[in-house]
């Protein structure tokens, strides 16, 4: 133990500023006890009791700063006197800057605002958005975990004031130009859609851009809208609005299973509809409506891409199915399995996609298990256990709950991948890749050590895992589409441009199973 | 709708963000008017004082 | 009128009185000639409503300090017995139109500062600050002070207030405000001012120099005088917000080292308490964390009307308590703004660039937020027997507010 002093003669301090002196130097390593003080009596029979005594101290007045130091060693004592000035100098901290908590703090300080964009916990979300509302604000509704009545206590606000609600549980819009939550950067032209699916309307935005098309507005309105509890609110007043616009030439509408009744609101609606109107139904069991009307079916989104551009264009686009380039190549991926490899895992981040991959393996004949299936005697019973053929949609609730969506953090797919391929009958890896504003930075990056370690895996144990691999994305978008396209190049995957397409290549590759039985 | 401009479809876009920052950064890189809150629940989420709140305040 | 409404009416009113305050001293004297309803062996407290029994060492020196002052006992031992069987009776100051520092005592020899506001005519009275008595400390050395207080001093400064005809408190705090003081810990410019004042009203009544030497000196020598009289001024200015119908406004905060409470306009004479938080503070050299006492006193009434921490962004000698930056004093400030109803328009503060002053503690929106009022404030020993040992930061606990609420949720009828 060590003590020694200090005394700067006829340095007035504040008695606080000197409190603050003292808790600074006795933060210091090693310091035992500090007195920081004015050389009054009192202050000097202080230090005496604490052992500190001296000739200085004797003679030091009021008016006289005394800094004493009692530590484990001379050197720490000699160090922290050393950092007097510095104590004794004012701190300078960097400006705090203004945080935002609320939503009316935000109206307060864009008073003129026109849109609330609202990604908090469901519980709370519907409350924000009500009152976004009254406000006199549109709302793009990301969150999910709202409850239907509330949602529709939002729709019919919103219906009332002339405004538009995107969502509940809406990732996509794309209105003038403009990407709100995860979109891709697309070019703009005549083409509009509404989507009650996400991933779709990035599929289908996406895909026009890549064919040299536009798209107008994009406009999310969240998976229950057309739902028979809200009868597709949301819906219909983009309709409206999308018809009313001089910019859209042709309207597309895309999403999962609706309601019955909305259905056939919708399907009424869009054969009435002013401008030519194609409807993507994904799972939706559709009557051959291929009579001439103004209403056109699409049974994939790459179809509704299809019959967009004809419109526009007159021309064609290079056609769905595979070409026959394509179909040697799913030969010579066939060859190369082992006996035992017979099914097919899709590890999916987005939902649309793992959905509309599930309708175009029944169409082709094959039963497909899934966390989130086509119909209910197709659910998984544990969603972490793949059953024969398999798709997973690693967004649902299950993988989400408190964690990053596969869409921004790929840790939960990469598991899942190396998982599959410990499984000897798999034969196919599907996966998707999205890029755009608010997703991963580097999808395919994220996976791809994954992907290599599940190949070598397999071509260990004699076979060949056959990596198929779907790509949502423009060449303008901020993760280098290029690039992305041939890391998984590189890394052995066969790659598409459409969910579909590559949907169609797994098809080709379970046709005609090596040996055994029919895929069924 | 006869008038000529369609509500927000035609409109500049003024954002407000309630939610993660990401959706507010990529608003602004494309050039969007937006406002970032780094939202917290009334009350500290208690629903009782929440739903109080909405009566009084 | 729906009830939001009429809330915000009433808020509307309770803070246009308080900026309407006009405070001025008009008078010096023993507390019971003055505070009504003080009677023989009764004394006065800081804070809610408290037994003996529950009183926290501090605030138990420190009546038994003023038991000993009275002459009602010879002994402390005596003292406590006296109290035990309820021979004394303790009341809040706040229920007198009192405020007091830290335990805040005053008995009816004890002379206080006489506050008028000439808007509403109402008066209020606090007790002088020191250093010893008032935070538990019951030596004869204390109440020596505390007898020079009522036998010298205070006669002293009260012939020369009467014959000056009283004197206006608003341009001293407006002047201090300016100057740095915040009021509640930092009074070294509005002592000043004060004492300025004083003086020459001193030599102008001629009194003895007897008298006016040993008073000037205690004036000119006592850098947190005008603490009491900022006490006493904040609930005169406060007083006239009390009792409107629909009002969440806080009109008082107060501590007795126990328990801290508040008072609402809109509410009535309720008290809504929780338990006295710590005060995160610096210490004086001999003293630590592990000796200090709960948050006490009524001085919390200066940040009731928008002064102390409210304001401690214009003092900059005082930042040091808040962690020393402007850029966190500022912070504050910006805090205090978004739980109250009003800006002051004459109280300001030039370090910040002349902003106003925040004012009408709302607390709905202390529950909104979950921002609560923010107060500076000095620290008392744990036990009796000690003088100041410390200042800090405290903030007012969310669970007073929450019960306020919820009780005009009753009252009011809201579902």
């Amino acid at each position: 133990m060590a003590s020694g002093y200090v005394v700067r003669k006829q340095q007035y301090y504040d008695s606080i500023f000197l409190m603050g002196v003292n808790k600074r130097l006795s933060e210091n390593r090693g310091v035992l006890q500090t007195a920081v003080l004015m050389g009054s009596e009192k202050n000097k029979q202080l230090l005496a009791d604490i052992g500190i005594h001296g000739p200085q101290i004797d003679s030091a007045g009021p008016n006289d700063l005394i800094v004493a130091i009692i530590a484990d060693t001379p050197q720490i004592v000699e160090a922290v006197l050393g950092k007097l000035d510095e104590a004794l100098d004012r701190i300078q901290a960097g400006s705090i800057p203004s945080v935002l908590h609320t939503l009316e703090e935000g109206l307060a300080q864009k008073p003129n605002a026109n849109l609330a964009v609202i990604s908090i916990p469901g519980e709370y979300a519907a409350h924000e958005a009500r009152k976004a509302l009254e406000a006199g604000l549109n709302v793009f509704l990301f969150s999910s975990n709202v409850s239907i009545e509330d949602e529709l206590d939002l729709k019919q606000c919103a219906l009332q004031n002339n405004l538009l609600v995107m969502g509940p549980d809406c990732g996509t819009s794309l209105l003038g130009g403009i990407g709100i939550g995860f979109a891709n950067i697309v070019r703009r032209g005549p083409i509009g859609v509404i989507g009650a699916a996400g991933t779709g309307l990035q599929e289908f935005t996406s895909q026009i851009h890549n064919a040299g098309l536009g798209i107008s507005h994009a406009i999310g309105t969240g998976s229950h809208d057309v739902s028979d509890e809200i009868e597709g609110i949301t819906t219909f007043t983009a309709l409206e609005r999308l018809e009313a616009d001089s910019q859209t030439k042709v309207i597309v509408f895309i999403s999962k299973p609706l309601g019955a009744k909305t259905f056939t609101k919708l399907v009424e609606r869009l054969q009435g509809c002013r401008k030519p109107a194609i409807g993507c139904f994904l799972g939706q069991p559709v009557e051959p409506l291929d009579r001439n009307t103004n209403l056109q079916c699409a049974r994939t989104i790459d179809e509704a891409v299809q019959l967009a551009a004809k419109h526009v264009t007159g021309s064609p686009l290079p056609p769905i199915q595979l070409t026959s380039e394509e179909l040697e190549w799913a030969a010579r991926e066939k060859a190369g399995w082992s006996p035992e490899q017979k099914y097919l895992r899709g590890v999916f981040a987005g939902g649309t996609f793992c959905y509309q991959s599930q309708q175009i393996l029944r169409d082709a004949g094959f039963a497909v298990h899934s966390n989130a299936p086509f119909a209910p005697q197709n659910r998984l019973s544990h969603p972490d256990q793949s059953l024969e053929h398999t798709l997973l949609d690693m967004g649902d609730d299950y993988y989400t709950l408190g964690k990053p969506h596969p869409m921004i953090n790929g840790t939960l797919r990469v598991q899942r991948i190396l998982t599959e391929s410990l499984d000897h009958q798999v034969a196919i890896l599907l996966l998707d890749f999205i890029l755009g504003y608010n997703a991963s930075t580097d999808p395919v990056g994220e996976l791809l050590d994954a992907i290599l370690e599940a190949r070598q895996r397999v071509r260990k144990r004699g076979g060949s895992l056959t990596v198929v691999a779907s790509i949502c994305g423009t060449e303008d978008d901020p993760q280098d589409l290029n690039l992305q396209t041939q890391l998984l190049k590189e890394a052995g995957a066969i790659v598409f441009r459409s969910n579909a397409r590559a949907t169609l290549f797994c098809c080709e590759l379970l046709k005609h199973p090596l040996g055994g039985a029919h895929g069924k | 709708m006869e008038n000529n401009i369609i509500p927000l479809l035609d409109e500049a876009i003024l954002a407000i963000n309630l939610g993660p920052k990401q959706f507010y950064e990529s608003l602004e890189k494309q050039g969007v008017e937006a406002v970032q809150v780094d939202w917290t629940p009334s009350a500290g989420g208690d629903k009782d004082m929440i739903k109080l709140l909405d009566e009084l305040l | 009128m729906d009830i939001k409404q009429k809330i915000e009416k009433a808020n509307e009113k309770a803070v246009n009185r308080m900026i309407q305050g006009e405070p001025v001293l008009v008078d010096i004297a023993p507390a019971g000639e003055v505070i009504p309803g003080l009677e023989d062996k009764m004394i006065l407290h800081a804070g809610p409503p408290i037994e003996w029994e529950r009183m926290c060492g501090a605030q138990k020196g420190a009546i038994i300090g003023m038991v000993l002052y009275e002459g009602w006992a010879k002994t402390p031992e005596e003292a406590r017995a006296m109290l035990k069987k309820r021979e004394i009776h303790l009341q809040p100051n706040h229920h007198h139109q009192t405020v007091g520092p830290m335990a805040g005592t005053i008995s009816p020899s004890a002379p206080v500062w006489v506050v008028e506001n000439k808007s509403f005519g109402n008066r209020a009275f606090c007790r002088q600050v020191e250093g010893r008595q008032q935070f538990g400390d019951y030596s004869e050395e204390a109440l020596q002070s505390l007898r020079l207080w009522r036998d010298v001093w205070a006669p002293t400064l009260r012939k020369a207030l009467l014959n000056m005809g009283g004197l206006d408190l608003k341009p001293i705090i407006t002047h201090a405000m300016q100057m740095g003081d915040e009021l509640h810990n930092r009074h070294s410019a509005s002592s000043s001012l004060f004492a300025n004042q004083m003086a020459v009203a001193m030599i102008e009544a001629d009194l003895p120099k007897e008298t006016v030497i040993p008073t000037l000196k205690y004036v000119t020598n006592h850098n947190l005088i005008f603490l009491g009289l900022a006490m006493a001024c904040g609930k005169a200015i406060a007083d006239p917000a009390h009792g409107i119908e629909h009002s969440t406004v806080v009109i008082a905060m107060a501590r007795n080292g126990t328990d801290f409470g508040i008072r609402v306009s809109g509410l009535g004479n309720d008290w809504f308490t929780a338990p006295s938080p710590s005060v995160d503070g610096l210490y004086l050299p001999g003293y630590s964390a592990v000796d200090a006492g709960f948050d006490m006193g009524d001085s919390a009434i200066t940040e009731t009307v928008g002064w102390g921490a409210f304001v401690i962004g214009g003092a900059p000698g005082i930042l040091s308590l808040v962690g020393g930056t402007p850029d966190e004093a500022l912070a504050y400030s910006r805090e205090m703004k978004k739980i109250t109803v009003a800006v002051h328009p004459t109280y300001r503060m030039p370090a910040l660039g002349f902003v106003g002053t925040s004012i009408g503690i709302d607390i709905r929106k202390v529950v909104q937020t979950s921002i609560t009022p923010i107060i500076d404030t000095a620290i008392a020993h744990k036990d009796p027997g000690h003088p100041i040992i410390g200042a800090g930061l405290v903030r007012a606990p969310l669970e007073c507010f929450r019960q306020a609420l919820i009780a005009f949720g009753r009252k009011y009828n809201a579902r």
